[in-house]
């Protein structure tokens, strides 16, 4: 591969990484010199940086056709374009809900703005990686990041155990991710994915497919699909909310694309094997992550099952083994973080200092307490269940649709009884909120006139794009083809 | 004229301001709501005015496109299955409103607003001409009456509203699979082009089965009919209603508008399966009804029963065509299904009213608790045995109309399913006649009976139509069959031509 000049050309697809390091280390310096006092800057600071930097993507990062830039080891294209878009969306709003939570319980540090920052930057190398070793950058960087953000409330006992398990398995699963790819590399000779692309073929070799059995194993283990979803309720439940919401958004996008990259692309060769091995992993996730969430009296551990359930419908859209499938699985994972942002919100305002509003008796008659937190969530739990009109279903239908398309029967049938099996528990929450009697004791929720109106665009949204769903269908499939 | 897609959305919209009015205007939202509810009603009417009864096509239609990439369409249309339904729905969320003016103590704005966004999904239901669209309404619907039956509803309200809810979204969730698999194979989500779809026999069956579990459940037959006893009890006044009045009708509606026309093949195989468990739910539920203590109860079996008439009604075509060898009279069964639909709708819609009207004033269900109610109440008592005869099939009243239709198209089929079927002009006639004379006839049973005061003009109202729409049909059902006529004589084509490739 030639050697490329570094000029502005060759540099501009990349804008968003290289504003995102600059914007962390300039917030990293304004925190130590703000001080104690002024712990609000930081946050605002971040939040301008946030929509400097989407604003910076918009007039610099967008490419009219697939480039590669750093000797084939990074990709700009309009998936990259749009997930980062929505990456800087997700995190400000996340960043938003997580404010007054985090002001209360005085872990509203400017390192916490950082993590987050670092965390999002891998997120954007991950998007863009072309390369094994540039996935694998990506997946540390984030993963690392988030791990400092899980045990960020060092006197809490239980966000440090859970960031101990979370590191452990964590670090498992890099091994695997890691020996995966290094087996692919000694057999093919390559790193990059494009060239992977045109060397693994089907049949592929026995040293080719143990590699991608470890890779497929370390996705698993990074979307949270059983039996690889140990870490996955602990951690939802044991971290501060705020790092909930946050593990359970944006990060979602990278391993999409962690998915979306490797397998379909460059080992798009064996997608033959990998769709059957992702296809049990489904299966197995829609049942444990659906059947288990029933039992749970935690919240923020049922909506960690919701979310391996949730993961297991994103596995099928890979499993259909088309661009269509992928489309379906890209549109099922924005839509499943929408609903996240806007169901950790409401948990994030819903709780207050020594109040956590984890557990599902806190929701309790959340109706009389506060209307517009239980409308709030009341949406976002009927958009999962999937019922029309809310763009849950949309997601949906997508999947069974793709997975008609490629004759997979049974997995329809699965998916269909498991979603009505879900239904169940957001029901429940539904009940909670509005069939019991509040208690008394509850302190009230924060009272924050912006937030409330983000939560409240959010769960809007959740409808608006269920009446009107082409626009977002046609988006996700034009980003896949 | 949008004709229909203001039928929608005018109630929709209606229930939203009401939302926004909320509690504290109260009395605002009482008229807007009761306005609205008119409105719908009334604009509803140029429907039969300008209806051609000349053609089985779809009239009124509208086509505007939704989702390009599914080829799926905001398609609506309506023809003689769906007109009745529609003016149905429009009329009977009159009284609902009416009956609940001052009865419903808590959050009363949510309960109007509920109900006129009911309304308009309901009416959604019956207009889509696009399966997708038909199935964003249908499940919709469920939002609506999970909230009227877990926030209004009796004691049990929990339990009754999500049984109510997952029997429903099971049943449906294998529609949609259906649908989607008929979509990847046809191209477009119209209903018409599902119809002219060419199925094999095992596709069919697998298809069939999938809108049994949907219909089935709406309807609802035997065996998955349990779900309406506890949702009737414990609902409110107007929840019951509804319930009985329009959403029972949609799976009648869906079998005539998806199974029959779509997969003729499969429901000529699997009639008999269809015919069995109608009469088992015009006998079996019949005989459970009558030992029933509690009267919402009673009419829920009741309306089972009754709706084992229609599913009989809809499927009996086959073996009229087998038994006679032609198409002649083969429409009757489905002619007696629809007008069984529509009088059921008025006549339970009537008697869950008439049970309103007694609980609002003594706070209980069970029989046990009245006794000669006719002496405190002789207006009341009037329009409630009028409607329990009705219910009985009397002739003269919308209810013997449909029911003698069905009886005499499973006569032209088969002696043995007319007399199963006609059985329940005795059975019907116990449990409806018996119910009135433990609550309305004889002595005063007790102090609180005795403290009961007649309706007022607010329930004389609503009561007073439905016994003028019931008695009109009743004697005069000419215009509803000749609107019907052209679609049942279409359907019945449809359903014996074989679609097998």
């Amino acid at each position: 591969m030639p050697d490329t000049p570094m000029t502005w050309q060759s540099l501009a697809p990349a804008i968003p990484e290289i504003y995102l390091v600059v914007a962390v280390c300039v917030i990293l310096m304004a925190d130590v010199f703000a001080g104690q006092t002024r712990r609000g800057l930081t946050g605002t600071l971040t939040l301008l940086a946030l929509a400097g930097g989407a604003a910076v993507t918009v007039l610099f990062a967008h490419v009219p056709q697939r480039t590669i830039l750093f000797d084939g080891s990074y990709v700009a294209d309009d998936l990259g374009f749009v997930l980062k878009l929505a990456g800087f969306l997700i995190v400000a709003v996340g960043l938003l809900y997580s404010r007054d939570y985090l002001e209360e319980r005085g872990i509203l540090r400017g390192e916490y703005y950082v993590l987050t920052l670092t965390a999002l930057l891998g997120i954007f190398v991950l998007v863009s990686a072309n390369s094994l070793l540039t996935v694998y950058l990506g997946v540390e960087l984030l993963a690392l990041s988030v791990y400092a953000m899980v045990a960020f409330d060092r006197d809490s006992g239980i966000s440090a155990e859970s960031a101990m398990k979370y590191f452990v398995l964590g670090a498992i699963a890099s091994g695997a991710l890691l020996y995966g790819m290094s087996m692919i590399y000694g057999l093919s000779g390559t790193l990059s994915l494009d060239e992977l692309a045109t060397h693994v073929h089907d049949p592929s070799s026995l040293g080719i497919l143990m590699g991608l059995v470890f890779i497929v194993v370390a996705v698993a283990f990074k979307l949270g699909a059983v039996p690889f979803h140990m870490w996955l309720p602990d951690v939802y439940q044991g971290a501060p909310t705020s790092v909930t919401l946050f593990i359970g958004t944006a990060p979602k996008i990278a391993y999409f694309a962690l998915a979306l990259r490797l397998l379909t692309h460059g080992l798009g060769g064996t997608v033959v094997e990998w769709s059957q091995m992702l296809a049990v992993l489904a299966v197995l996730t829609l049942v444990v992550g659906n059947v288990v969430a029933i039992v749970q009296s935690n919240l923020k551990r049922m909506l960690a099952y919701s979310t391996i359930a949730n993961v297991g419908f994103i596995l099928l859209g890979f499993v259909a083994g088309t661009p269509e499938g992928y489309s379906a699985a890209l549109y099922y994972t924005l839509v499943y973080i929408l609903v996240a942002l806007g169901s950790f919100g409401v948990i994030l305002l819903a709780s207050r200092k020594g109040f956590e509003a984890d557990l599902l008796d806190h929701y309790k008659g959340l109706y009389k307490r506060d209307p517009l937190l239980a409308l709030v969530m009341m949406l976002m739990m009927f958009s999962t269940a999937g019922v029309p009109p809310f763009v849950g279903f949309w997601a949906k239908l997508r999947i069974f649709q793709v997975l008609w398309e490629t004759h997979h029967f049974w997995l329809v049938v699965i998916s269909a009884a498991m979603s009505v099996v879900g239904a169940f528990y957001y029901l429940r929450i539904i009940k909670l909120m509005y069939f019991d009697a509040p208690p008394e004791h509850y302190p009230p929720p924060i009272h924050s006139a912006g937030v409330r109106m983000a939560l409240g665009i959010n769960a809007a949204a959740l409808l608006v794009l269920g009446v009107l769903p082409a626009p977002l269908l046609d988006l996700c499939a034009r980003l896949i083809r | 004229m949008h004709l229909l897609s203001i039928l929608i959305w005018l109630p929709i919209a209606a229930g939203v301001v009401i939302l926004l009015l909320g509690e504290p205007r109260i009395a605002t939202a009482r008229w807007v709501a009761l306005l609205a509810s008119l409105a719908t009603f009334l604009i509803s009417l140029p429907l039969i005015a300008r209806f051609n009864t000349g053609t089985a096509a779809m009239q009124f239609v509208e086509q505007l496109p939704w989702i390009a990439r599914f080829h799926a369409s905001y398609a609506l249309g309506v023809d003689g299955i769906s007109l009745p339904l529609v003016v149905l729905t429009a009329f009977v969320t009159i009284p609902v409103i009416i009956a609940a003016w001052t009865v419903i103590e808590a959050r009363p704005a949510q309960y109007f607003a509920a109900f006129l966004i009911m309304e308009g999904l309901m009416i959604g239901v019956f207009c889509a001409t696009d399966a997708l669209l038909f199935y964003f309404f249908w499940e919709a619907m469920l939002i609506p009456m999970f909230l009227i039956i877990g926030i209004w509803g009796g004691p049990r309200r929990v339990y009754a509203t999500i049984k109510f809810f997952l029997y429903t979204f099971l049943g449906s969730v294998f529609m949609l699979a259906a649908l989607i698999y008929m979509y990847v194979k046809a191209g477009d989500y119209s209903i018409a082009s599902f119809q002219a779809l060419p199925l094999t026999l095992v596709e069919q069956r697998w298809i069939f089965i999938a809108f049994l579990l949907a219909f089935a459940v709406k309807v609802p037959m035997w065996p998955v009919h349990t779900w309406l006893p506890d949702a009737h009890v414990e609902a409110p006044t107007g929840g019951s209603v509804i319930l009985a009045a329009i959403m029972l009708k949609m799976g009648g509606y869906g079998f005539l508008r998806f199974s029959l026309p779509i997969l003729p093949d499969a429901s000529r195989e699997l009639d008999l399966l269809l015919i069995a468990l109608s009469l088992i739910a015009v006998v079996y539920i019949g005989f459970v009804a009558l030992v029933q203590q509690d009267m919402k109860k009673l009419i829920a079996y009741s309306s089972i029963a009754h709706m084992g008439f229609v599913t009989l009604g809809a499927f009996i075509v086959y073996q009229i065509v087998r038994s006679t060898g032609g198409l002649q009279g083969a429409g009757m069964g489905m002619d007696g299904a629809m007008v069984q639909m529509i009088s059921h709708g008025l006549i339970s819609g009537a008697l869950f009213l008439c049970v309103g009207v007694l609980y609002d004033r003594m706070h209980s269900r069970q029989i046990a608790d009245y006794g000669g109610v006719i002496n405190t109440m002789p207006i009341f008592a009037a329009f409630m045995v009028l409607f329990a005869l009705a219910n009985t099939g009397l002739p003269g009243t919308s209810g013997f109309v449909g029911e003698f239709l069905v009886i005499l198209a499973s006569f032209k089929a088969n002696f043995w399913y007319s007399l199963l079927a006609a059985t329940t002009l005795i059975w019907g006639a116990c449990y409806t006649l018996w119910l009135i004379k433990r609550v309305v006839f004889g002595p005063v049973a007790n102090a609180r009976v005795a403290a009961l005061t007649d309706v007022n003009g607010r329930e004389f109202l609503v009561l007073g139509a439905l016994a003028v729409v019931v008695l009109l049909i009743g004697v005069w059902p000419a215009p509803l069959l000749k609107i019907m006529q052209p679609t049942i004589h279409h359907l019945v084509d449809q359903a014996v031509a074989s679609k097998i490739p």
